[in-house]
């Protein structure tokens, strides 16, 4: 897992992958989120935590744009991936989501086939030219999902025939073979046993070194062991983000202490 | 605590955590006043049930250790509650080994008691504890009530301590250079100035833990230091003198 950072000092000169920038968000005439800012590094694991109906789910769904198809919501403010406007005319809503794939609470296999629940994405994108490359995309990216020793035998079977934490592996691996940048999980093992949950999180862990993930979890511990950066939301604003270490150690905000020491705010 | 947790057992726990650190601390503090008090009585009764005693505190010790332990593996605590846990861990250890001090100055009594008087070394060593016990109770005030600002006037404190120290070692050194007969006794007092200043340097410690505890950081600045005794020597025709002028470190 990750090691355990000892200095509160910032990551030197990171590289920012996605900022959102005074973001507003309504649903109807309720208003969701505040002016938030949040910025997303590249290569990291970014926690986003605070109780329920505090908007952290409502800001994830923002970063790939999940929030469109939601009647009544407006998304006002400024968020970039790679400095590029994700909610600019020019962008192509379906490449975004590419780019920025997602993983859900609850395991969502199609009901397919182990294979044709990998295969799907690529091939609506086009990303494999022949029957060889797609088997390629498929085993790397089951393999890279910690899955594929598990399934190898099995690809024909239906995806829902696996255990909840093999369907949830299954759907990063699903997430991962459209080479997506971005992945947001949001509470990826809220319905998985500690085993199951284990293997989600070293395979977080690795997937790191290649896609910048952002994840919501009501789980403090997991807060704490599979992130580098954490985000407390509050009622809709953001009141303290930083490096974990320091979040969990020695918050700065009273309303964070009280929220991750499980006291009465 | 500022405020209650949602779960109130977590907070019943955290306050036995407070109460077995008190406990542990007012025992400490006692050992160490009855044994300057059998010091200066030469009382070998007195000495030897603060030896008997000093099981006490290491019981209360392992104790604490046990039930951080498990507070650590059940509560999972965060933040202040995590630092709660690990500052009190910490200070028990500096507790128990001042406990050990006391023991030690205790034990010495058996020998000192059978030897003449020298001087007014007891008395001196005895005003040296007076300030000790002062830190002792204030850095224990400090972690009850939470006070970072008493913890660290306890650690600047220590500063007095040391001072006198110095001047017991010098003091020491003399009787020895003037009667090899005060041999014996001077060095047993040598032993027991430096446990009780130990101590203090164990209260200083606590008084980190404490500012740390609260305010999530240690204290960042140098500590004032009065113990220059590693530097000093006397000279071959008795007068004491310090290898270097008063107060002044060799820099290493």
């Amino acid at each position: 897992m990750n090691a355990i950072a000892m200095s509160n000092q910032e990551a030197p000169a990171a590289n920012i992958k996605m900022r959102a920038a005074g973001v507003d968000v309504s649903y109807g005439n309720k208003q969701a989120l505040f002016s938030v800012n949040v910025q997303i590094e590249a290569n990291t694991v970014t926690a986003l935590i605070g109780p329920s109906g505090c908007g952290k789910s409502t800001f994830l769904r923002c970063l790939n744009r999940m929030n469109d198809v939601i009647d009544g919501c407006r998304v006002t403010g400024q968020i970039s991936l790679d400095g590029e406007d994700i909610y600019s005319p020019a962008i192509d809503v379906v490449e975004l989501r590419a780019r920025v794939g997602m993983v859900f609470q609850k395991p969502n296999p199609f009901p397919k086939s182990i294979y044709e629940n990998v295969a799907y994405g690529p091939r609506i994108h086009g990303l494999a030219d022949s029957r060889a490359e797609l088997d390629d995309i498929v085993e790397a990216s089951l393999r890279r999902a910690g899955l594929i020793d598990e399934v190898r035998e099995r690809l024909d079977e239906p995806g829902t025939g696996l255990s909840g934490g093999q369907q949830q592996r299954l759907c990063i691996a699903r997430a991962i073979a459209v080479e997506p940048e971005v992945i947001l999980m949001d509470e990826p093992c809220s319905a998985l046993d500690p085993i199951a949950t284990a293997k989600v999180e070293e395979l977080i862990d690795e997937l790191r070194a290649r896609y910048t993930i952002v994840i919501v979890t009501h789980s403090m511990q997991q807060a704490a062991r599979v992130s580098q950066r954490t985000a407390f939301f509050h009622l809709g604003e953001v009141l303290e983000q930083g490096e974990t270490g320091q979040i969990f150690t020695n918050p700065v905000d009273g309303r964070t202490q009280a929220y991750i020491t499980g006291r009465i705010g | 605590m500022e405020t209650e947790h949602i779960v109130k057992s977590f907070d019943e726990e955290l306050a036995t955590l407070d109460n077995m650190v008190a406990e542990m601390g007012g025992l400490a503090e006692a050992q160490l006043a009855d044994a300057i008090e059998a010091l200066l009585r030469r009382d070998v009764e007195l000495a030897g049930r603060i030896v008997e005693r000093d099981q006490r505190i290491d019981a209360i010790e392992n104790d604490l250790h046990t039930f951080t332990i498990r507070l650590l593996a059940l509560r999972q605590p965060m933040a202040d509650d995590l630092r709660i846990i690990v500052a009190a861990l910490k200070i028990s250890s500096s507790l128990e080994r001042i406990g050990d001090y006391a023991k030690n100055v205790a034990k010495r009594t058996f020998v000192l008691a059978k030897g003449p008087p020298l001087g007014g070394t007891a008395q001196s060593i005895a005003r040296m504890a007076v300030l000790v016990q002062a830190m002792i109770k204030n850095v224990l005030d400090a972690y009850i009530q939470r006070d970072a600002a008493k913890a660290d006037d306890v650690r600047i404190r220590d500063q007095e301590v040391d001072q006198v120290y110095t001047s017991l070692f010098r003091e020491l050194l003399t009787y020895m250079m003037e009667d090899p007969r005060n041999i014996t006794v001077a060095t047993h007092l040598l032993f027991v100035a430096k446990n009780v200043e130990r101590i203090g340097d164990h209260v200083t410690g606590i008084a980190e833990q404490v500012h740390f505890m609260i305010l999530g950081d240690l204290p960042g600045d140098l500590r004032p230091k009065g113990d220059n005794t590693s530097f000093t020597a006397v000279d071959t025709d008795g007068a004491p003198a310090g290898a270097k002028a008063d107060g002044e470190r060799p820099e290493t």
